[in-house]
């Protein structure tokens, strides 16, 4: 299956304080990684979950990608063009094929513009001003399965899903071949995020497109994503098939993410948190494996000297000394 | 009309932190007046952690809007009261209202945001909050905060104290604002979806911090999730609310195990969550909510339930116990017999 997207030793960094004051507080290197060595591939027409620590850098990759955050090195290459520069027409292009539905969908769609004006509002930034955009209302309308008097309305009037489903227009209306879709079920009851993802399958079916979905729902990722990635502190600690990670997961951290979600079962309560204690500071990156504060298989080794990724079995790779699976021990 | 019965125990509701009774509440429209909420019935028993679950739209911010007496302006008391300690806040005096927010009743909000002030610092807004603790100074203060900020994970709480909103993460601001609730330790903890935004290792640390800080200082809390594996993980009891009607309620245990309302089972069969083998094509519940502007004659779900029959559609079904404490609104609910 061909790659749509290649994206290679990704970094973004934020600066954390300004250049006078850093100076000030004999801060030498005023900057956090937020996305760090991230490398991966997206396989046209399939669905990658990208999940992780709140913090972890999900939104900040998405937004990488997009080209909407700057990035510090690496390349994303989009569809076999060449590596994208950082702005000029190829940028503009790039982005038409790429869209965001964003993290907070009512707080992402402007209250003043009625629906119409916010689904049809990438053509009107993009220039494309030859457009019907009343007939590409009603075509968008159409594909998410909202009436066509719904053009009329405004954010404040429509349910939690039916927002979603305006994000998911607007997100459609440039016809891109990639959406990346930031909690697109978050504050949703299951039968709504049921309708919202069956929605998005049937557009995947139909447009052939494909996905990146940041979400904190395990049991979302392991129905509808093809592949999986895990982020901790904006690495990759492991990404692969996502019924291999569930199957067997490798990582440590991955074990216990899938130890700690909740069962609807109030007799399988968890006792007790397998992962406990604090996310570390970005600022403040342990040495070694950064996983290993937390960690309970971590050993000496593993606060010296940083892991790098190996693949354990074909598919799957991880960052990790001593993995939950690892056929050569 | 049916009969409304409270439906938690007699006793539990003698002692109950927070009691409401028979509470309706419409919003002026336009098109006419939205039945938001219709003879909901609700209690928190002291040192109890309850649940309410429901559809977006099933009326789940208007009640907890109602208990703080935070209702737009366009909404309209149509009856009951809810009871605080056994004082109606429907009709409180603004002081005792004063005293009542942020300090008695604290709530984390859905959006951190509209906790957070963008333009102050966060240990700004942590010292602020605790403006009627006269006996503490400020550096103690800013220790509480920077403590409260540890307990829910932000590192390094004490150099972050200088950061603002927009600084962190939005997980991070979730805790933030769960954080800032729990500086005035209340007696009711209002949390409406507290945790959408972290991931599950650090949901199930919260969830076992509320459950601590519950235990600690027998607070009460009225958690309102569309998550029903967190319901179970720490609710004692659980309220399921259906186009502004509360359709279940009874103890986790009981209504997860024993559902007796199709909506109820209907939920529990989308959880992805209990779905074993893995499906691109989730079960969903077919069909639309009711307009809470013309309400549909008899039961409020038949529309969409699998099971409905010709009563259902003629005859608004009563609130029927099916064993102590736990209820059902559905015409096929079995009533105990009454001694
Ligand atoms: N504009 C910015 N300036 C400085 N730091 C930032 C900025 N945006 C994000 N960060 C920091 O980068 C890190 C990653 O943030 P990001 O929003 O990508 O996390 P996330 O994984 O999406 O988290 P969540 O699950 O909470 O949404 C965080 O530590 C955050 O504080
Ligand atoms: N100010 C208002 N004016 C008119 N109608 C309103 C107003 N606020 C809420 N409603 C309506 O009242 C009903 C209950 O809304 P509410 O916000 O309480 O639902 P909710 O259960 O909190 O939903 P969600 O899960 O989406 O947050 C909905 O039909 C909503 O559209
Ligand atoms: S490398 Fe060590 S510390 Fe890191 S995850 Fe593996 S065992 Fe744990
Ligand atoms: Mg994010
Ligand atoms: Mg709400």
């Amino acid at each position: 299956m061909t790659v749509l997207l290649d994206v290679k030793d990704l970094r973004v960094r934020f600066r954390t304080l300004g250049a006078i004051r850093a100076k000030l507080a004999g801060v030498a290197d005023p900057f956090l990684d937020a996305v760090l060595d991230v490398s991966f591939q997206l396989r046209a027409g399939t669905t990658f979950g990208l999940v992780g620590e709140s913090g972890s850098g999900k939104s900040t990759l998405g937004r990488a990608i997009l080209g909407l955050t700057p990035i510090e090195s690496g390349t994303i290459r989009f569809d076999g063009m060449a590596p994208m520069g950082l702005s000029g027409s190829a940028l503009s292009a790039y982005r038409r094929n790429a869209a965001m539905m964003f993290q907070d969908p009512v707080a992402s769609l402007s209250p003043r513009l009625t629906v119409k004006a916010l689904i049809t509002e990438p053509f009107v930034i993009h220039g494309l001003k030859d457009r019907d955009l009343d007939a590409e209302a009603r075509r968008l309308l159409d594909m998410v399965g909202l009436p066509a008097n719904f053009a009329g309305r405004y954010p404040h009037q429509l349910s939690g899903g039916q927002a979603r489903r305006v994000g998911v227009a607007r997100a459609l209306a440039l016809e891109p071949k990639l959406i990346i879709a930031d909690e697109p079920t978050a504050g949703l009851d299951v039968s709504v995020q049921g309708e919202i993802l069956n929605l998005m399958a049937r557009l995947q079916r139909e447009l052939g497109l494909t996905y990146l979905i940041i979400t904190h729902n395990l049991a979302v990722v392991r129905h509808i994503c093809d592949e999986m990635a895990i982020m901790y502190m904006g690495r990759f600690v492991e990404c692969g098939p996502t019924a291999e990670i569930f199957a067997n997961p490798g990582h440590p951290y991955t074990h216990g993410l899938l130890a700690a979600q909740p069962h609807p079962d109030p007799d399988r309560r968890r006792q007790d948190v397998e992962l406990k204690g604090e996310v570390p500071s970005l600022a403040r990156r342990p040495s070694g494996c950064e996983f290993h504060t937390r960690c309970p298989r971590a050993k000496e080794r593993c606060s010296t000297e940083r892991p790098e990724p190996r693949e354990i079995v074909p598919g799957q790779t991880l960052r990790c000394h001593y993995p939950l699976l690892d056929p050569a021990a | 009309m049916a009969a409304v019965h409270p439906v938690i125990a007699p006793e539990a509701r003698a002692d109950a932190v927070l009691d409401v009774r028979d509470l309706s509440i419409d919003f002026a429209t336009p098109r006419g007046p939205v039945h938001a909420l219709r003879e909901v019935n609700l209690t928190v028993p002291r040192g109890s952690v309850v649940g309410v679950v429901g559809e977006s739209g099933s009326g789940k911010t208007t009640l907890i809007s109602a208990a703080m007496r935070l209702l737009p302006d366009n909404a309209e008391l149509r009856g009951g009261a809810v009871l605080f300690e056994g004082e109606d806040v429907l009709r409180m005096s603004p002081q005792a209202l004063r005293n009542l927010r942020g300090q008695r009743i604290s709530m984390v909000f859905q959006d951190p945001m509209t906790a957070l002030n963008p333009v102050l610092s966060i240990g700004q807004q942590m010292v602020d909050i605790q403006y009627r603790d006269r006996g503490l100074g400020r550096a103690a203060k800013k220790r509480k905060a920077a403590e409260l900020l540890r307990r829910v994970g932000i590192p390094d709480p004490m150099q972050r104290l200088g950061n603002y909103p927009h600084e962190f993460s939005g997980g991070m601001r979730q805790r933030i604002a769960i954080a800032m609730a729990l500086l005035g330790n209340p007696e009711l903890l209002i949390a409406d979806e507290p945790t959408t935004a972290l991931d599950v290792t650090m949901e199930a640390q919260i969830i076992h911090l509320l459950r601590e800080l519950q235990q600690d200082y027998q607070s009460s809390i009225l958690f309102i999730s569309h998550n029903l594996g967190l319901i179970a993980e720490l609710c004692d009891y659980v309220v399921i609310l259906y186009a502004g009607t509360v359709v279940e309620q009874g103890t986790v245990r009981d209504v997860f195990h024993r559902p007796q309302h199709p909506y109820t089972e209907a939920l529990l069969v989308c959880d992805p969550a209990l779905l074993q083998d893995v499906t691109r094509e989730l079960p969903t519940i077919p069909g639309d909510v009711p307009d809470l502007v013309n309400l549909p004659r008899g039961c409020i779900f038949a529309e969409r339930c699998p099971r409905v029959f010709e009563r259902c559609r003629a005859e608004d079904p009563a609130t029927r116990w099916v064993s102590a404490g736990h209820a059902a609104r559905c015409h096929l609910a079995s009533p105990l017999e009454r001694s």
